[in-house]
């Protein structure tokens, strides 16, 4: 046992040798973006779905022809034509339009989910990791305690406390996910806290809050991007689901979650079309942040397990 | 190994302990308003003081908490403010059915994902290894609820195929029961049969590599006999302990599947009781389910323990 850790803490080493002197360095994240085209094409594609995604959010009123809520008159529920590219829903809304918007919704709740989500994970776990002893035991226990509640438990039951409304939506998701993610961090923290700079900077004097943010933190970066990648495809999946089960997104908001709600199963028979678009939708974001984040997962740090452990 | 199951159990009792925090905490974040809210919607007392005091609200905290505790330990988990019925009979009820669709979810995640994971890791980097990989991560991508509402739709469309409204228990007709369970069960399985499957290929392949897989090729055993006797044992160890986390997983869905498909288990009652604000019933469920949970994840950690003894020793 104690062979297998010398031996890798002597590889960490040499690794790092390795890495103080490249031969000519680029900025980290180029590096990254090359090596991620050139090893992994399928990861590259995800980015780009990912890419084509925030672009239709993002320019969301350029791109649909309508707007999210405009009613079309008399013309409900038709299927896809040159005026309504994938048809009209039962309010005679377009449907086109309708999903362009809904996932700038779906986008916007992904990214506040889990840019809070890890923020809360990335304190947690690095407090945890560094500080240990018997605060880590005890926050341990927590994140035991948090963990064992299902996701979709913890959601709708936060939903029923705070009632619905996008941000609250956003606070649910965040708390679902922050515990396994803080795990992950504290994980990536044991090992760096052990590690030569580390000691270096301790024996030189550097201020506790120093060693925390110039040297911890730089080096949980990895974890945490893979975490967020992976995280924005499972947040916009229990997005959708919550909308799915009326518990999301309020009414106004166009969602596509609940584009495909039981509510309207009498209408999607009449035009499948409104069954079909906005889980295609769905699927393919979550895809390409799937994809694009299993990718990462493996350029950045091979040894990072969990993400994909199970989730809808 | 009596050490190690000593251990394991004594670490539960914290992690219990702040459970029941949490769920009882939970109650006690509800915003005042909403108490107004189920006066004036619920309609389940006449002014807010009332309901305060039949949910116990109008006490300190801490003789809350030891009332409650006291209760869940006799076996009372609180009355349901919408149907007047202990919660924990109305659980008992509607366990079963949850009980149900999550075996055979379980059944089908092992059916589909083992076997395609062996496959995927024996054809490495070739085009089924290829196929077969971006099926896992498509199942993992697509959502289960949207499937299951193709599958509605295309079904009532084709084949004129719609699920039966009332559930028929498993003591009336078997044969009726199970067949209404197939389709949910089997979308639920879709997403957990791909986590399943590629925890399988990983360990598959990196037991594949071990020297006791070459001595069994060497000493002349065909390639069947190795695969299955000496990789998928060995390989099976750490796939048994992910399904502890896939179970948490596997709750969730069983909440969306009941309600697509009208079956009266926990994730209904869950979501009607969120949908009346009935909060007896929320805190006795997640009390419930998260019990559960621990406890299973317990004995999946003790299998775990027995099947690879070097756990036991870290």
């Amino acid at each position: 046992m104690n062979e297998a850790v010398k031996l890798n803490q002597s590889e960490r080493l040499e690794f790092q040798l390795e890495q103080i002197e490249p031969p000519k360095r680029h900025h980290w994240i180029l590096d990254l973006f090359i090596q991620l085209v050139k090893t992994k094409p399928l990861g590259a594609f995800g980015g780009l779905l990912v890419l084509c995604m925030v672009i239709t959010a993002v320019l969301a009123p350029v791109i649909a022809p309508y707007g999210p809520d405009e009613i079309h008159g008399e013309k409900v529920v038709q299927p896809p034509s040159s005026t309504f590219v994938f048809g009209t829903d039962a309010l005679a809304r377009d449907v086109f339009s309708r999903i362009v918007y809904g996932a700038r919704v779906s986008l916007m709740v992904g990214f506040g989910a889990v840019g809070l989500s890890i923020l809360l994970s990335t304190i947690i776990g690095i407090l945890s990791g560094y500080i240990g002893g018997f605060f880590d035991t005890v926050i341990q226990r927590c994140v035991d305690a948090i963990m064992s509640f299902p996701w979709l438990i913890i959601m709708l039951t936060v939903m029923a406390i705070l009632g619905p409304g996008i941000r609250n939506v956003i606070l649910a998701l965040a708390l679902a996910g922050f515990a396994s993610g803080s795990r992950v961090v504290r994980g990536a923290v044991l090992t760096i806290k052990e590690s030569e700079y580390v000691m270096a900077a301790k024996a030189i004097g550097c201020k506790q809050w120093m060693v925390i943010f110039r040297h911890i933190l730089p080096n949980v970066a990895a974890p945490i991007i893979v975490l967020g990648t992976l995280g924005l495809g499972n947040a916009i999946l229990a997005e959708a689901a919550l909308s799915f089960l009326g518990f999301g997104v309020p009414p106004p908001a166009p969602s596509l979650g609940r584009m495909l709600s039981g509510d309207g199963l009498d209408y999607m028979l009449q035009a499948p079309g409104l069954a079909v678009f906005p889980g295609l939708a769905i699927s393919i974001t979550v895809f390409g942040f799937n994809m694009l984040g299993d990718a990462l997962r493996d350029l950045l740090d091979p040894k990072l397990t969990g993400g994909l452990g199970g989730r809808n | 190994m009596r050490k190690y199951v000593i251990r394991r159990v004594l670490l539960l009792v914290p992690t219990v302990i702040l459970l029941s925090f949490l769920v009882f905490g939970i109650i006690r974040l509800i915003p005042g308003d909403a108490v107004e809210l189920m006066v004036s919607e619920g309609g389940f007392a006449d002014d807010t003081k009332e309901l305060r005091e039949m949910l116990g609200l109008d006490q300190p905290i801490f003789v809350q908490y030891f009332k409650y505790m006291k209760g869940v330990f006799k076996g009372d988990l609180g009355i349901s403010l919408w149907s007047g019925e202990p919660v924990l009979s109305e659980i008992s009820r509607r366990l079963p059915i949850s009980f149900e669709l999550a075996l055979m979810a379980l059944i089908w995640t092992f059916l589909l994902g083992i076997p395609i994971g062996v496959i995927s890791a024996l054809k490495q980097d070739t085009g089924t290894d290829y196929a077969l990989r971006s099926f896992a991560i498509a199942g993992l991508s697509i959502p289960g609820f949207w499937i299951a509402t193709l599958i509605l739709v295309f079904g009532a469309i084709w084949f004129k195929w719609v699920p039966p409204m009332d559930y028929i228990p498993f003591r009336e007709d078997p044969i009726q029961n199970l067949s209404q369970l197939v389709v949910p069960s089997l979308v639920l399985s879709l997403a957990l049969s791909a986590g399943i499957m590629r925890m399988t290929r990983t360990m598959m392949l990196e037991v594949m590599r071990e020297d006791y897989i070459r001595t069994a090729r060497a000493k002349g055993l065909t390639g069947w006999t190795v695969v299955i006797r000496h990789s998928l044992k060995n390989a099976m160890i750490p796939v048994v302990s992910i399904m502890g986390i896939q179970l948490a997983f596997l709750v969730g869905g069983t909440v969306i599947m009941e309600s697509i498909f009208v079956l009266p288990g926990m994730g209904k009652y869950l979501l009607d009781a969120i949908t009346w604000r009935d909060y007896p019933v929320i805190q006795g469920i997640n009390l419930f389910i998260c019990t559960l949970i621990i406890t299973i994840n317990l004995c999946v950690d003790l299998l775990y323990g027995f099947l690879d003894p070097r756990i036991r020793y870290r």
